[in-house]
């Protein structure tokens, strides 16, 4: 019997080798992993990689940087919050609910672009959002839809009391709309777009009623950056390459939007189409603007809020101020001494400085 | 003595098949262990006890939104999904079942075709389930028959088959109708294999019913699971799936017992099952 359970241990020691050493190994590295999803701001990560521009900014730093496509945007934030990749494209949502509020001290390296129009309410043979009482909601539930959801409410003075939140996959939403039961939705581009061109459907709210809420941002281990500054310039430095090509109209701009376009399902005018309702911040001087603008806070405020609302910061969480948010000068917002957000502009700075 | 012949006496017996529950345990204990060193606040592999936590949560402290205790809610709707489906497909199999085993013109006309239908991987045709059924309780309990009902339809209908001719012909001797062979001779025969292969079919059944739950839903196992997906929470996700696994063996079990029970003549051989 003692045998048997120093054969067990040791077996669970084996198993759990594995698992307990994917995030100890921050310092002293060279290769780094960094992983996006499919979304209209993110879409550089790939050209990044398929174009060579990252190779040329990791080589010039001596380090292996390599961008990986996950097909799943939540399934992402979770290998990233695991441990198993460096960095990660997402949302300041769900950079604070999983990896901040899951304690992986996050620092938020290139403030990409906001929504603008790119995530929106739709009804279905009703004209203004007050008619969306009583209706049943079908979204992603507790995604940044439900935000915009939560946020459009306000404006006029309901509540989600007021409705039923269906949960419905992203992946189905289109199918979804076009069953009689469904009345309203709210999703994001692609999906927003198609379900808009329907003819009984009109949008009655979207991302550009707030401004600079839902943002995109490429998030990296504050640690991993700490010990190793250069993975975080080599990502900014291939960043801003690609952003300043990507926003000319030049044939080599046509032809990164035209790669990204077809990596993402459509075509060059679709592309530009969700540009437009995306607030890219093509120049690092930009980005670093509105990383230090006074709205922010504000923002990152309204999003504790939220996620504290819903249940999201975990149940002990007394307050929505559990998990603290480091801003560009220095405050923070909620408990500083669980600060595992921060909004730090030094390495865009760099770009914009030209000192990379 | 050879390693065949030696029996493991009742204590040993129990501890062994304790053995490789026990492994699992710790083995999770540990990684969670040494993964929380790291960072405290890790969601991948939470601690026992801080599942334990949420597990009480979930169960038995009302949600702050809507009041309800979750836990029960999600099962009490999973439960009744589940268990009209199975009803149905139950049901089903035994009207058509029988028909298809007992009538020569009705297999020839169904058989074929079912046996195609059974081979359509149900997922597939959701999209055609929500225009149909739409996005409510009816598209999920549909999914779910007719992910089981067409393979038990089959297998009833081999049941009755198997029926030895002999008994067939010695009813019809003894001058019985067709509804008398039917209620004394035949029900007998399949309901018990019925309930074998409705205790089988509910593996399936789960994994319709969950991703049923997964697709549009506000309420179920399914659900709550799919949806604390999205921030992580492994300490709400891994007592939710032990608990399913503990309903799915109850009912399991409580099916097996019910067998026994009424239909002591097909336990006679002992059960592998």
């Amino acid at each position: 019997m003692l045998k048997s359970i120093a054969k067990a241990s040791l077996l669970a020691a084996a198993l759990a080798l594995p698992l307990s050493f994917t995030s100890a190994q921050a310092e002293e590295k060279k290769d780094f992993k960094v992983c996006w999803s499919i979304y209209v701001g993110w879409m550089p990560w790939g050209y990044l990689q398929d174009s060579g521009i990252m190779k040329k900014w990791a080589d010039k730093y001596s380090i292996d940087v390599e961008i990986v496509q996950i097909n799943d945007y939540v399934e992402s934030i979770n290998q990233y919050t695991a441990g198993e990749y460096d960095g990660c494209s997402m949302t300041n949502m769900d950079g604070l609910s999983i990896p901040a509020g899951g304690g992986v001290d996050t620092t938020a390296l290139i403030v990409g672009d906001y929504s603008n129009g790119n995530d929106g309410i739709i009804l279905k043979d009703k004209t203004e959002l007050a008619d969306i009482k009583g209706q049943n909601v079908n979204l992603v539930e507790l995604s940044v839809s439900h935000y915009l959801l939560a946020r459009a409410l306000d404006t006029v003075d309901l509540s989600e009391k007021d409705l039923t939140v269906v949960n419905t996959s992203d992946a189905d939403m289109i199918a979804a709309y076009a069953t009689p039961d469904v009345t309203s939705v709210v999703t994001w581009n692609p999906l927003l777009s198609e379900i808009e061109a329907q003819p009984n459907a009109t949008k009655v709210f979207d991302s550009s009623g707030i401004p600079g809420e839902i943002i995109d941002i490429m998030m990296v281990n504050t640690e991993t950056l700490a010990d190793n500054p250069d993975f975080g310039k080599a990502l900014v430095g291939a960043w801003y390459e690609l952003m300043a090509v990507m926003s000319s109209d030049s044939d080599e701009g046509i032809a990164a939007r035209t790669a990204m376009a077809e990596a993402s399902g459509t075509d060059l005018a679709g592309y530009d189409a969700q540009l437009a309702t995306t607030k890219m911040f093509y120049t690092p001087a930009e980005a670093v603007a509105f990383t230090k603008s006074a709205e922010l806070p504000e923002t990152m405020k309204f999003v504790a809020e939220f996620l504290f609302d819903k249940g999201i910061l975990g149940e002990g969480a007394p307050s929505p101020e559990f998990v603290g948010v480091a801003f560009a000068d220095g405050s923070t917002y909620g408990d500083a001494n669980n600060v595992k957000l921060r909004f730090d502009p030094a390495f865009m700075q760099m770009a914009a400085d030209g000192s990379l | 003595m050879r390693i065949i012949n030696r029996k493991p006496s009742r204590v040993t017996a129990t501890a062994l098949g304790l053995l490789p529950f026990v492994a699992t345990v710790a083995a999770y204990a540990v990684a969670s262990h040494y993964r929380r060193l790291d960072n405290p606040a890790d969601k991948l592999l939470p601690s026992l006890q801080s599942m334990g936590e949420a597990f009480w949560r979930m169960a038995a402290v009302p949600d702050r939104r809507s009041g309800d205790l979750l836990l029960w809610l999600d099962t009490f709707d999973s439960l009744w999904r589940l268990g009209t489906g199975m009803t149905i497909s139950t049901l089903l199999a035994l009207l058509i079942g029988i028909s298809i085993g007992f009538i020569p013109h009705i297999r020839s006309a169904l058989a074929p075709y079912l046996a195609t239908f059974s081979l359509i991987p149900p997922i597939t045709i959701l999209p055609i389930l929500f225009i149909v059924f739409g996005l409510g309780e009816m598209a999920k309990i549909a999914l779910i028959v007719i992910g089981t009902a067409p393979v038990m339809i089959r297998y009833t209908a081999q049941a009755v088959l198997d029926i030895p001719k002999e008994m067939i012909i010695k009813a019809e001797t003894l001058g019985a109708s067709v509804w008398q062979m039917v209620t004394r001779l035949v029900l007998p025969q399949v309901l018990p294999r019925l309930i074998s292969c409705l205790r089988l079919s509910l593996v399936p059944a789960w994994i319709f019913l969950i991703s049923a739950e997964a697709i549009a839903s506000t309420s179920g196992l399914g659900y709550r699971i799919f949806l604390v997906r999205r921030y992580l929470a492994m300490d709400v996700i891994l007592p939710y799936v032990v608990w399913i696994t503990l309903l799915a063996f109850l009912l399991d079990r409580a099916l097996l017992l019910l067998s026994r029970r009424a239909f002591r003549w097909h336990h006679l051989g002992g059960d592998a099952l």
